[in-house]
């Protein structure tokens, strides 16, 4: 995070992709809901990307059977919102946060404890194995869809906002839609936690100098597996938050949802550089707002456009926006 | 003779070459000893993805590569003749011009990827396959002009493929249409079967087990990487192609879908990697399973291989190949 | 004699398929600072990292302070009391200078008498707290990446190379710190290749050669025999390289 203090020009990306999108929208108002909408989805693909690309960074793992934990989280918090219906319909901006919230809090807690089994089984014995890792991983994936075809069903499950938060402000002719503006509120609070974490606990410090330089950090006294037990797990329950949200965004959860967003998740990571909390996070919002303008222009080319964003910044910076120093 | 036609890749185990000859005398008689529509279609399959699988295990096993990009070049393949044969009509010139449109753009695809990716990290090397694939997916669905869109393409097969084609008692086009996807299917194996034998092979071999020591020795493993890959390209193109040719109709399901990027990994892994065989009993057992499980244990066979394809990918790389290899190995140890 | 504080007896270490120590033995004692030297490929930073259970030993035992360390995992043995100043020096180019010394000093915020200490001999350090250390000069990290290693008392500090690639002046500069370093608590142990810096430091001295240790000694009776270190390190009258 500390080298976004010295290295500012990546972050005006964010600002010139917004200006550059807007004559060609045309409309103002259109553009303004267009960026919020790139911003809110970028967000919740920042929720969901960050885990992965601590996880990388501190420990070389990369886990691709990630997509697993966004949908369980969206399929958990899918129940709980389904169970908790009567509040999730209630009138109240109130009792549906109370419907809201557990089914989120249940969807980071479940999503959590199958990371940490991910992790001890899966992925622990591989580490170091880069092509095991990858097998492995994936086989982990078919193993958990499976099963949550097994315990959900097939079908795909259905979920209404709640009504708090259907529609849209109104601000002349612009519309907001208040879910979109939640979803921002949500990824701008994980941001500004893991933000804190990392630079001013002693956990995040470990993290950071983990990622340049594991070894080092254990000849300093510190047994560095037990933290990256922690931050694999913390990095699943924050796939289930993204999960969640992302769920009730599509207002569906199949048990492809994973699969279906895990594609912009790898593009955001790579984008940002690998390890980087950062460039993940201005990764995260370049890839959504060019999902949106290129959605409204030119709908076929929405992920081919972000796949040759992503070519132009590996052209620019083959290790990412913000490289990490490595060991 | 024998060992001349299998590059002196034998099986090396009573049990392997048996159950390769059930397999390969099993396919030959299928229309006769498995009478019907379905288990034709069945045998047809198997023979298409035993050269799909052979293919990727090229990639995988004997290259070290993880790609998931390869159904894509499967789809190219099928899309390639079922476009020529809607457009063209139903005749050899269609199915001849698809043929080589499909492995044109699949092996220029192949370099591209390879020339810009194999330069990094595997990692980065199997996200980026997986980025261009699902891409490749949409843009399939959305060109729907080109493609038919997500319904795909029906066309007609050349006129000595159809069924109504009887030149004399008990054979028609149909049969015929097996054959030639028998045929090819075995002809195709048996040239990978050379490809990895050969000192190519040796090279692609060298470069997984250590990149570094081969690029010491002046090995340029990018250009043998980017070269594995079009083969591997090619080969899966072809069998998109024979695909094409027996379905009379391809779309994005049957050919570009990850559901069958999973399965050819499960073939891969489970059937044993880098041996080549392996694929081939790994697509024989999937593609059973596939179509004669789902009554017997419901939907979750996918859930067993993939705890099973876990399973080898810790304690049995070899897969069952090497499952079947070390009874011989053992038994001649007790003796 | 007091027990050594540190003991190797036929330590062997292999990496991947290569033999690197044949069976090394020497004790370093308690107090004072014992050079290591030897020529390039010796094996003397991998009998560091092998004290530190970067490499694990395949045979033989090393002994600290009377317990047996050779198969405990880096973290524990560096809770022990001993601190590892790498070749590359390994400061963590992302956090401040400062970060790096909060990450060092386990038990808390530094001591504020050993900052002092730290800033009069590495004037640098405190002009650049909040800087990224990857900003810093060689000659400023290796002061950074020592400073990390005494920031909290440590019984032994293993430093490989403290002078390499570094000006003239800061070599003075090191000099002068670890003197006064070796007359406190500390017992050092220092890979070089400056003979120059080495004899002016160590008070013991142990010279490697092919894996294996091949001279144990006093530095004093060491430096005064030519024709040893002409043996050993291929030097010419114990000049400076």
């Amino acid at each position: 995070m500390k080298t976004m203090k010295r290295d500012w020009l990546p972050l005006l990306l964010i600002p010139v992709l917004a200006v550059v999108a807007l004559p060609l929208v045309g409309s103002p108002a259109s553009w303004v809901t267009l960026t919020v909408a790139g911003l809110a989805m970028g967000l919740m693909i920042f929720v969901m990307a960050s885990g992965l690309t601590l996880t990388f960074g501190l420990m070389d793992v990369l886990n691709f059977g990630h997509g697993a934990f966004i949908a369980v989280g969206a399929f958990v918090a899918a129940s709980v919102m389904l169970a908790l219906g009567s509040w999730m319909q209630a009138d109240s901006l109130w009792l549906n946060l109370a419907a809201f919230l557990p089914a989120v809090l249940a969807a980071m807690a479940v999503s959590g404890a199958l990371g940490l089994v991910f992790e001890r089984v899966i992925v622990q014995p591989v580490y170091g194995q880069h092509l095991k890792q990858i097998l492995v991983t994936t086989g982990g994936l078919i193993v958990a869809e499976q099963l949550l075809k097994l315990v959900w069903g097939p079908e795909q499950i259905t979920l209404t906002r709640p009504t708090a938060l259907r529609g849209a402000f109104l601000l002349g002719d612009i519309a907001i839609e208040k879910y979109r503006l939640l979803a921002v509120v949500i990824g701008l609070l994980v941001f500004a936690a893991l933000a804190l974490t990392l630079n001013r606990t002693r956990v995040g410090l470990l993290i950071r100098a983990g990622v340049e330089n594991g070894e080092m950090v254990e000849a300093l006294g510190y047994r560095i597996r037990r933290l990256f037990v922690g931050v694999f797990v913390a990095g699943s329950a924050l796939a289930g938050l993204g999960g969640a949200m992302w769920g009730l965004y599509q207002e569906t959860v199949t048990a492809a949802i994973g699969a279906q967003v895990i594609v912009l998740v790898f593009i955001v990571i790579i984008i940002g550089g690998l390890g980087s909390v950062g460039g993940c996070f201005v990764g995260a919002l370049l890839v959504g707002l060019t999902a949106n303008y290129v959605g409204f222009l030119a709908p076929k080319m929405a992920l081919g456009s972000n796949i040759l964003l992503m070519a132009i910044i590996l052209l620019w910076r083959p290790q990412g926006l913000f490289p990490v120093a490595k060991r | 003779m024998l060992r001349a036609l299998l590059s002196d890749d034998l099986p090396r185990s009573r049990w392997l070459a048996i159950v390769l000859v059930a397999i390969v005398v099993g396919l030959a008689v299928a229309p006769f000893l498995f009478p019907g529509a379905k288990s034709l279609n069945v045998a047809a399959k198997i023979c298409v993805f035993i050269v799909l699988a052979a293919s990727f295990d090229l990639l995988l096993g004997y290259t070290g590569i993880v790609s998931f990009a390869h159904t894509m070049f499967f789809g190219i393949g099928a899309y390639g003749v079922a476009i020529a044969l809607t457009r063209m009509g139903a005749g050899w010139d269609a199915v001849a011009v698809g043929v080589v449109a499909g492995l044109v753009v699949a092996i220029v695809l192949a370099t591209l990827i390879g020339l810009f990716s194999l330069r990094v990290r595997t990692i980065f090397f199997a996200m980026i396959t997986l980025a261009v694939a699902s891409a490749f997916l949409i843009l399939a669905s959305q060109l729907s002009d080109i493609t038919g869109g997500e319904d795909g393409l029906n066309y007609r097969l050349p006129a000595v493929l159809r069924p109504s084609f009887r030149p004399f008692e008990g054979f028609n086009g149909r049969l015929l249409d097996y054959y030639l996807v028998y045929g090819v299917s075995l002809g195709l194996v048996l040239v990978l079967l050379r490809i990895v034998n050969s000192p190519f092979g040796s090279v692609l071999m060298a470069i997984r087990e250590n990149p570094f020591r081969a690029e010491a020795i002046g090995y340029r493993t990018v250009v043998y990487r980017t070269l594995a890959s079009c083969i591997a390209a090619a080969a899966a193109a072809l069998a998109g192609a024979l695909l094409a040719l027996w379905s009379s109709q391809t779309n994005p399901d049957t050919t570009l879908s990850f559901d069958i990027m999973v399965d050819i990994l499960l073939m891969v892994v489970i059937g044993g990697m880098g041996t080549t065989y392996g694929a081939a009993i790994g697509a024989v057992l999937l593609v059973l399973a596939q179509n004669y499980l789902q009554g017997l244990v419901g939907d979750r066979w996918l859930l067993w291989l993939g705890v099973a394809f876990i399973l080898c990918v810790y304690f049995f790389p070899a897969g069952i190949v090497g499952r079947l290899r070390q009874k011989v190995y053992t038994k001649d140890v007790d003796n | 004699m007091p027990e050594p504080l540190l003991s190797l007896r036929g330590v062997r270490t292999d990496i991947g398929r290569y033999h690197i120590l044949h069976g090394v033995d020497f004790d370093v004692a308690e107090g004072g600072l014992t050079m290591l030297l030897g020529r390039n490929g010796a094996g003397k930073t991998t009998t560091l990292r092998t004290i530190m259970g970067m490499w694990r030993a395949a045979a033989g035992e090393i002994l600290f302070a009377g317990r047996d360390i050779t198969r405990l995992a880096t973290p524990d043995i560096a809770r022990l009391g001993i601190a590892y100043v790498p070749e590359s020096m390994a400061i963590f180019a992302d956090l401040t200078v400062q970060e790096n010394l909060i990450l060092a000093a386990r038990s808390g915020p530094p001591d504020a008498r050993r900052l002092d200490w730290i800033f009069a001999r590495f004037e640098a350090l405190k002009r650049f707290w909040q800087l990224p250390a990857g900003h810093l000069s060689g000659g400023q990290k290796q002061m950074l990446a020592v400073a990390r290693a005494i920031v909290e008392p440590r019984r032994l500090l293993l430093i490989d190379e403290p002078t390499k690639g570094l000006a003239p002046a800061i070599i003075a500069n090191m000099i002068a710190a670890f003197r006064e370093l070796k007359d406190g608590e500390a017992t050092l142990l220092v890979v070089e290749q400056n003979f120059a810096f080495a004899r002016q430091l160590g008070d013991s001295v142990a010279v490697m050669d092919d894996g294996k240790v091949a001279h144990t000694g006093a530095m004093a009776d060491f430096a005064g025999d030519p024709a040893l270190q002409q043996h050993l390190l291929g030097l010419g009258m114990g000049e400076h390289q």
